[in-house]
């Protein structure tokens, strides 16, 4: 065999980030920050069966922290860049590693969830955005007006639009479908990985993703049922 | 019993290639996949066709030459067997396989069935060893390893480099190879020694070739014909992490990867001749 040893510099692709072991450790990381987020997310929403009261207090609590709710956002920010930045990259690698398709390919051990992640992750992407417009900044708001501060009645008058509700409720189950996966493939990022504990760690990954599903789409589920109004 | 071979022929690297079906009336059930091939080969000879290329050596399943996609599932529809191993008993008279050769840019194509898996030896050339003292064979016992330490290190040095893994993952990722060729020394005393920077220049080898990243998908492992674990990909990513935190120095040592096929030597060798 005919080749040549080199010395490469501690960069490009012997780096960590430039490694793809270390694109996965840092999405590992980041993801785990997103997880935090959405179950903390899911316990102030779930204030909304509280009443009007309850929940647009803990609005304004959030927006009184201001010192503290900016670093976090800061946060969540940067861990969304990040995962996407790893994503997109670890996808081109994937494009240019495979040039001839297999004309027949079969899945015969994974799971749907892990090979849609480049697929639910873009989704569920895209209804942050549009979450984030309609619920933080108000800028879409469908059928109704936009109170700012008043939550309960931003988010009742929102999915009492029907689309939107949909579009909640199909997002919400790709983010399931996402954590399903990513929640048991962080730790194996990170290196760990055990014969008796990693079947756990999917089955509880399972698990946790639908308690968060169940979750999120009860509050639309509830207002088009006009149990919340 | 009666098949169809839809097999994938390709002259050379350049060669566009195609599909071209061959049926074969005359399979005993008792064959194995690779000598199917041998019977259709006779028949192709005898005509004066060129004979369809593949890999094979030991034909016993330890040698880890053999290995093409038949009917989209790496080395065949039978878990943990290699296609010199896989029976023809194991499809139906009349069926169609569809047989055609790994695709990944890190295994270029050389002809029809058969691909260039250099990438795979580069990989062990940059860390797969352990150095030992020379002189006189050690005592034995010398260094105890315990039974479930030397359990994991022989799962994982079960791996005969086919390269079916990568084959069969999405994002074509040597992480499994990698990871077993990784594991089946760190996790003994012996292997202790160059750990961190094993892992290191591995992983950088392995990111150097053209293989996608893992994703812990998990396909490798059910294409897998030695049944490696996913919990040396695992091992490999911990053993990557501590030896990048602990690494003291900047060297990393990988190797250029060569995709030409080169005769050694100056003078112009016809690579035709018999001899
Ligand atoms: S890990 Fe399994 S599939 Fe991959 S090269 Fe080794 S034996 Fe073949
Ligand atoms: S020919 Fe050796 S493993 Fe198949």
């Amino acid at each position: 065999m005919s080749t040549t040893a080199v010395n490469l510099p501690k960069s490009g692709k012997a780096s960590f980030w430039g490694s793809t072991n270390g694109k996965k450790v840092v999405m590992a990381v980041t993801g785990s920050i997103l997880f935090l987020f959405v179950i903390g997310h899911l316990a102030g929403n779930l204030q909304i069966f509280e009443g009007p009261a309850k929940l647009n207090a803990y609005g304004h609590f959030l927006h009184s922290i201001g010192e503290l709710l900016w670093p976090v956002r800061i946060v969540l920010i940067i861990s969304v860049l990040l995962h996407i930045t790893a994503t997109v990259q670890l996808a081109l690698l994937k494009k240019k590693a495979r040039p001839v398709r297999y004309s027949r390919k079969e899945a015969i051990k994974s799971s749907y969830a892990s090979r849609t992640m480049y697929w639910s992750g873009p989704i569920v992407l895209a209804f942050v955005i549009f979450h984030l417009l309609q619920f933080t900044a108000g800028y879409i708001h469908p059928e109704s007006q936009f109170i700012e501060g008043d939550v309960y009645h931003n988010v009742v008058a929102g999915f009492s639009v029907w689309w939107v509700s949909v579009w909640y409720i199909f997002s919400i189950c790709l983010l399931g479908l996402h954590l399903r996966h990513g929640l048991w493939s962080m730790f194996q990022s990170v290196g760990f990985n055990h014969p008796r504990h990693t079947p756990i760690l999917k089955g509880a990954a399972a698990i946790i993703a639908v308690l968060i599903v169940l979750g999120y789409i009860s509050i639309p589920i509830s207002v088009l049922l006009g149990i919340v109004k | 019993m009666k098949l169809t071979l839809k097999i994938w022929r390709q002259k050379g690297p350049k060669d566009k290639g195609q599909f071209v079906d061959y049926p074969v009336n005359d399979v005993n059930p008792e064959m194995s996949m690779l000598e199917c091939l041998d019977v259709l080969n006779e028949t192709l000879i005898e005509r004066g066709e060129e004979p369809v290329a593949f890999e094979h050596d030991c034909r016993e399943g330890i040698c880890g030459s053999c290995g093409f996609m038949i009917n989209g599932v790496a080395h065949g529809p039978m878990p943990a067997t290699t296609v010199c191993q896989l029976t023809m008993r194991h499809f139906k008279d009349g069926q169609e396989l569809v047989i055609e050769p790994w695709r990944a840019s890190a295994f270029p194509e050389i002809k029809d069935l058969i691909v260039d898996r250099r990438s795979f030896d580069r990989i062990i050339a940059s860390g797969g060893y352990v150095s030992v003292s020379t002189g006189n064979a050690p005592d034995g016992n010398t260094i105890l390893v315990g039974k479930e330490i030397a359990d994991r290190a022989m799962d994982a040095a079960a791996c005969i480099g086919c390269g079916a893994c990568v084959a069969a993952c999405p994002n074509a990722s040597a992480a499994l190879f990698t990871g077993a060729k990784i594991a089946h020394l760190s996790v003994l005393p012996q292997g202790e020694v160059e750990r961190d920077h094993r892992a290191i220049n591995m992983v950088a080898q392995m990111n150097t070739e053209s293989f996608g990243g893992c994703t812990n998908i998990g396909e490798c492992t059910g294409a897998c014909p030695k049944e490696i674990p996913l919990e040396v990909i695992a091992t490999m990513n911990r053993d990557f992490i501590r030896g990048s935190w602990k690494h003291r120095d900047n060297e990393v040592k990988t190797i250029t990867p060569m995709t030409e096929w080169s005769t050694g030597s100056k003078l112009k060798i016809d690579p035709h001749a018999t001899s």
